[in-house]
């Protein structure tokens, strides 16, 4: 369905190959639920030295058949990372992507959520669906996840700030989700909602930013294929401190867009209000398209860094997604609408 | 002992002594103190130790330590003069120095490591972003400081002339902090401290100024008061 320039399966292996690491990937059909990670799930870093030979025996038998049972479904094609022209884009590691982000319901720094995330409980949790949709219903999370296969997706991810990853995330296509649910006609845009507990997310007890944190999708992005729900990264599931236990991936945009540990989901009429858009609107627009040629007020948006990177490289229209997402925004200017 | 021995009234050298003692370890001490954070991060940066983006880091610290530097100097006058620690006031060029020493290191490390000298961008970010623009003007007025830090200067200029000139540091603690404050996204909070210690330590001039000019004009008036 989406032209992907190589093969995800050949291009995750040749990542991990070129980290001389062995990684082992869960089947795709298992509920989140039953995911005993620690257990089974072997840190890469552990295998950093192992001879390479072995890792990439490792990486075929064990990655290739479920991607390739991925692959021959259409449509439910592993998100590549598409559309770049054979870029060099490794895997950031996964201390890095577990690490150095972003979540300010456990403080601004970026080693704030690793180091504070510990105190967000993820069981149980529920997940209400909202707003005009024809089944509103509030779900256990086993029940939220349990009709729909997790799936890899290395997809960039891009903030805001000028700094970039390479990031292997488990997950489903909202687009399932949606279609479960059944949006009404009137439905135009999707709302997430964090949860929003002072108790267990210290950040909140300032008010920073206005919480709950809420992002919002139109539909039609909502429902585009790149756009999952995530429940792990790595083969396992989320970390506390990147949005356990679901959270939202819109690969083409900054990553503020992704809602993190979701609690609400609400699907409305009229455009939603996005916590960073009501906190400084000039800076960040409701679409946050990754655009090199739209600057942010305060810094260019025309190169980045990859984090493991010493050197800045050209951001992507769409953070490289642009044949995947461009028709979305087709007459539109991208400057007003940013 | 020396308690009692003040109580009494006679004096032994013991403290005189001491103090010698301690005056002679203030340089070494300060050169530490300005070396040793410099140090810090070429030892963390030759372990790797930067953190997830270490451009960031080292541009965050260098800038940071500017600014500490640009506050212990402007902390000389008022400490000196308030604690009586007279000694201190031969410490202020090191520190002065050290301020532009890390404000270099901070312009050099966002000009080379990380728009690997692309000037053409660089001019772009300096002109169309406010907190660069502000960065960049902070080092520009801090050089002509260093430049004439030195004994030879002082003479040449003048000492008032080399006074006037020396007050842009004030203007540097203004744009300096802008700068932090203008770079952070959203959580200003830092900024904001480091803001009310310049903002004090201003303060005190303007409080010390005022009451000059004050004292001054209640002589003249008295002077006035007994010629009539």
């Amino acid at each position: 369905m989406f032209p992907y320039s190589r093969p995800a399966a050949e291009r995750l292996s040749a990542s991990l190959h070129r980290h001389g690491a062995m990684h082992i990937l869960r089947a795709p059909d298992i509920r989140s639920s039953e995911i005993t990670p620690e257990a089974l799930y072997l840190d890469r870093r552990r295998f950093l030295g192992v001879a390479t030979a072995a890792g990439v025996a490792a990486v075929a038998g064990i990655v290739g058949p479920p991607l390739l049972r991925r692959g021959a479904d259409p449509g439910r094609d592993v998100g590549g990372l598409g559309g770049d022209g054979g870029r060099d884009d490794e895997l950031t590691s996964y201390e890095d992507v577990t690490g150095y982000n972003n979540f300010y319901e456990f403080g601004t720094g970026k080693d704030d959520p690793k180091e504070n995330a510990h105190t967000l409980r993820t069981r149980p949790w529920s997940v209400r669906v909202e707003g005009e949709v024809a089944k509103p219903a509030t779900y256990a999370l086993e029940d939220f996840l349990e009709p729909h296969r997790q799936e890899e997706r290395v997809y960039r991810m891009r903030c805001v700030e000028g700094w970039s990853m390479v990031i292997p995330w488990l997950g489903f296509p909202l687009a399932d989700l949606l279609k479960r649910v059944q949006p009404t006609s009137k439905a135009r845009y999707v709302e997430f909602t964090t949860l929003l507990d002072p108790k267990q997310m210290p950040g909140q007890r300032r008010n920073v930013l206005p919480w709950p944190y809420v992002e919002a999708l139109r539909l039609d992005e909502a429902m585009h294929p790149l756009t999952i729900l995530a429940t792990g990264l790595y083969g396992k599931p989320l970390p506390n401190q990147n949005g356990a236990p679901l959270r939202l991936v819109v690969p083409w945009k900054y990553g503020f867009k992704g809602g993190k540990s979701i609690v609400k989901i609400r699907l409305t009429e009229r455009q939603p209000a996005t916590t960073w858009n009501v906190a400084a609107p000039n800076e960040y627009g409701f679409y946050a398209n990754v655009n090199p040629e739209v600057d942010n007020p305060r810094w260019s948006q025309a190169t980045e860094r990859r984090i493991g990177e010493w050197r800045r490289r050209k951001t992507l229209m769409f953070n490289g997604y642009a044949d995947q997402v461009a028709s979305l925004y087709r007459g539109m200017d991208l400057r007003k609408h940013f | 002992m020396r308690g009692r021995a003040r109580e009494s009234g006679t004096r032994d050298h013991g403290p005189a002594v001491a103090g010698r003692t301690a005056a002679r370890l203030v340089g070494p001490l300060v050169l530490l103190l300005t070396v040793a954070p410099a140090l810090w991060l070429v030892l963390r940066t030759a372990q790797g130790d930067l953190g997830a983006d270490p451009v960031e880091e080292l541009e965050h610290q260098t800038g940071i330590w500017a600014l500490r530097f640009l506050a212990l100097t402007l902390l000389v006058t008022p400490l000196s003069r308030l604690a009586g620690w007279s000694w201190l006031v031969k410490r202020r060029r090191a520190l002065g120095v050290a301020t532009f020493a890390y404000a270099t290191l901070h312009l050099l490390t966002y000009v080379v490591i990380d728009h690997g000298l692309l000037l053409a961008a660089i001019a772009d970010d300096i002109v169309e972003h406010p907190w660069v623009t502000l960065g960049m003007a902070t080092w520009l007025m801090l050089l002509p400081l260093a430049l004439t830090s030195t004994k030879g200067w002082i003479r040449r200029l003048g000492g008032r002339r080399w006074n006037r000139l020396h007050q842009l540091v004030y203007v540097c603690a203004v744009t300096g902090v802008l700068h932090y404050t203008l770079a952070v996204k959203k959580d200003v909070r830092l900024p904001l401290i480091y803001g009310a210690i310049f903002a004090l330590l201003l303060a005190y001039r303007v409080v010390v100024r005022v009451g000059l000019r004050r004292a001054r004009a209640e002589r003249a008036a008295a002077r006035d008061a007994a010629a009539a």
